[in-house]
């Protein structure tokens, strides 16, 4: 492997032969270098629509209110369903599957309905518990999230979004500590927070302001209305056994008919989520099997080659052997020519795939160039020694044919080739 | 040295099997100087591949060295060749992108010499056939006398028994050929046996014995006159 005279065989043999040994090293370049920009791409269309469930834990759902459609228990259909806070406190206790289960309301009175000073902007306000913070991802910039002595004591507190930060406040403004007016009400800002999504959906998100649950009931005059429920199930559990047993209980609750499945409203992010993971491991077998087979032709040409190579060193072989060179010692030449040449020409391969991948996924960062569906693309570590190595293998096996080949070459006939 | 006893090969040629040695028998002493001769199709060349270990025989004895040499692995042919065999071509059979050195040095490199040690090794044995000054060269800037030195040097390098000459002077001029020839003489005067198939009396005359082929057969043994 490590024997000088070999490698100088070989490189006298790539200079002998520079264009054909460069058109063969292009197919297997070509090869891993297109493997690497489909696999690349394909993670990046993932690493994009993943994005765009824009922090939404993968195994959380959502309960909402509808209306009646059927008679139940003596009740005309057309009543709107109401949730309290009590529902939350008996789905607690009766549905094992739940690991969060927070209530949630919201609201937003028309016109600039946030006001700071003479600054004012027109933005959502919610009413939350601290455990949103494991459904609904959000980065804190400044200060804090909801913790629970704000809901205890009802805090005035809000956590508002980076969009919201840069409306009411100056740049060189600390806005935690100051106050803001939110639907008439003053709010003390406790934290900033940032959304994980990208361009146009991360302002729609950050033109939120968080308050506490309980403080937004009382400040509103909300009662004990809930607006809607976001849950997640526990690991291992499932999303969907999860946010049916909530449908049962709440139907029972409300008096609602076991059928009527209009009256409430209800979705889960992992049935979704499944079904792209579905649609992405489709895309990844699809791109393996162009990539490899894209690799395949270029190894079956280093093969072509390598037995062009033997037929022309006939003569040199026969020499080699009249001198005393074993059928081994003929093999590992040949066989190591090959596994240089594809080795070579897929690590190349892979590096510019890796380069024009890192390019473009660096360009779309910093130019924050809007993509949709499409963000960072990139291959993993372990996909890119896992190429080499079938690399190796490869062109351990296109040298494989050639090499026995040239091992049973005749000494007394390859001394008389021309 | 080396001691052939009823040896015979044919080949398969055209649907009808063709006898090319009959019953060959032959001995060469350590330190001869032996001549095979004969006309084209008289089995001297299969003769000559069967000395080397390049071809197997069908039957018979073939011993080299007190080794017998029947039915080897490629391997164990490989290292016998190497072990015992010095060859030289008429054709030169150098490798045309190593120079002369490197040529030289390539039977060592089989038997997993060193690479310093094998190239000192082959510039000693391109200082005895006087091409010391032309170790850096490449084959294709030799004339024809250097090339068939070079290649001689090869033969000598890994301290052979035999050195087997397959018309060495078949492509060269008559004053090289006499120098080359020269060489042939001393390496012989050192104690090392030497076979030269050659059809040219002139080479065959300079030799201890000469062993004439006819159809497959050795029809004649003469002593030629003492050089």
């Amino acid at each position: 492997m490590f024997d000088r005279d070999k490698w100088v065989e070989i490189f006298d043999t790539i200079k002998k032969n520079k264009l054909r040994t460069f058109l063969t090293m292009f197919g297997v370049f070509w090869g891993i270098f297109m493997l690497m920009i489909l696999m690349g791409s394909g993670n990046g269309l993932e690493n994009g629509v993943h994005e765009e469930f824009g922090g939404w834990a993968t195994n959380s759902g959502f309960i909402w209110r509808g209306r009646t459609t059927m008679p139940y228990n003596g009740l005309q259909p057309g009543r709107y369903v109401e949730f309290r806070n009590e529902d939350r406190d008996l789905l607690l206790n009766t549905v094992g599957e739940l690991e969060y289960l927070v209530p949630r309301n919201s609201r937003q009175l028309p016109g600039n309905n946030v006001v700071r000073a003479d600054r004012s902007g027109a933005f959502r306000i919610y009413g939350d518990y601290p455990e949103i913070r494991h459904i609904q991802v959000v980065r804190i910039v400044q200060g804090r999230h909801l913790n629970k002595l704000d809901i205890k004591h009802r805090r005035k507190n809000a956590v508002i979004g980076d969009y919201v930060r840069r409306v009411l406040f100056r740049d060189d403004e600390d806005p935690v500590g100051e106050y803001i007016i939110a639907n008439g009400v003053y709010f003390q800002v406790v934290g900033v927070f940032r959304s994980p999504r990208k361009g146009d959906q991360a302002e729609r998100d950050e033109q939120s302001i968080y308050t506490p649950f309980t403080t937004f009931q009382q400040a509103f005059s909300y009662g004990s209305h809930v607006g809607w429920f976001a849950f997640t199930a526990k690991p291992g559990k499932s999303v969907a056994a999860a946010e049916q047993k909530i449908r049962k209980v709440l139907m029972d609750k409300h008096n609602i008919h076991p059928r009527d499945i209009n009256a409430l409203g209800s979705n889960n992010v992992q049935e979704d989520w499944d079904r792209i993971n579905r649609l992405f491991n489709g895309i990844d077998i699809f791109t393996w099997i162009v990539g490899v087979g894209t690799l395949l032709a270029g190894v079956i040409g280093v093969s072509n080659i390598m037995l062009i190579t033997v037929k022309e060193r006939t003569k040199e072989i026969g020499i080699r052997k009249s001198l005393g060179a074993t059928p081994f010692s003929i093999i590992g030449l040949v066989i190591q020519e090959s596994v240089f040449i594809t080795l070579a020409a897929g690590y190349f391969g892979l590096l510019s795939g890796v380069l024009l991948l890192s390019g473009i996924s660096y360009g779309l960062e910093a130019f924050e160039i809007e993509t949709g569906m499409f963000s960072r693309p990139e291959v993993n570590l372990r996909t890119a020694c896992m190429s080499l190595l079938v690399l190796v293998v490869c062109g351990a096996l296109a040298g494989l044919f050639p090499a026995s080949k040239a091992a049973r070459i005749n000494p007394v006939e390859a001394l008389h080739a021309e | 040295m080396i001691y052939l006893h009823k040896i015979t090969k044919s080949y398969e040629a055209g649907g009808h099997s063709l006898q090319v040695l009959k019953d060959v028998n032959l001995e060469i002493e350590k330190g001869e100087l032996v001549s095979i001769m004969g006309s084209s199709g008289s089995g001297k060349s299969t003769m000559l591949n069967i000395l080397g270990i390049l071809d197997k025989y069908d039957s018979g004895t073939y011993s080299l060295n007190n080794t017998l040499i029947k039915n080897l692995s490629e391997r164990k042919a490989a290292y016998y060749r190497n072990q015992f065999i010095g060859f030289v071509f008429q054709s030169f059979n150098l490798l045309s992108f190593k120079n002369a050195m490197e040529n030289v040095a390539l039977p060592l490199y089989y038997q997993k010499v060193g690479r310093k040690k094998r190239n000192m090794k082959a510039l000693e044995y391109l200082d005895m056939v006087g091409l010391k000054d032309w170790a850096h060269h490449m084959p294709s800037e030799m004339s024809g006398g250097q090339k068939q030195r070079v290649a001689i040097a090869r033969s000598l390098i890994s301290d052979p028994k035999v050195i087997l000459a397959d018309e060495p002077t078949g492509a060269l001029d008559s004053k090289t050929t006499m120098e080359v020839m020269d060489i042939f003489k001393e390496v012989n005067r050192k104690g090392i046996t030497v076979v030269i198939v050659t059809h040219e009396n002139e080479i065959s005359e300079l030799t201890d014995r000469m062993i004439f082929l006819k159809d497959g057969r050795i029809i004649q043994k003469a002593m030629a006159n003492a050089s």
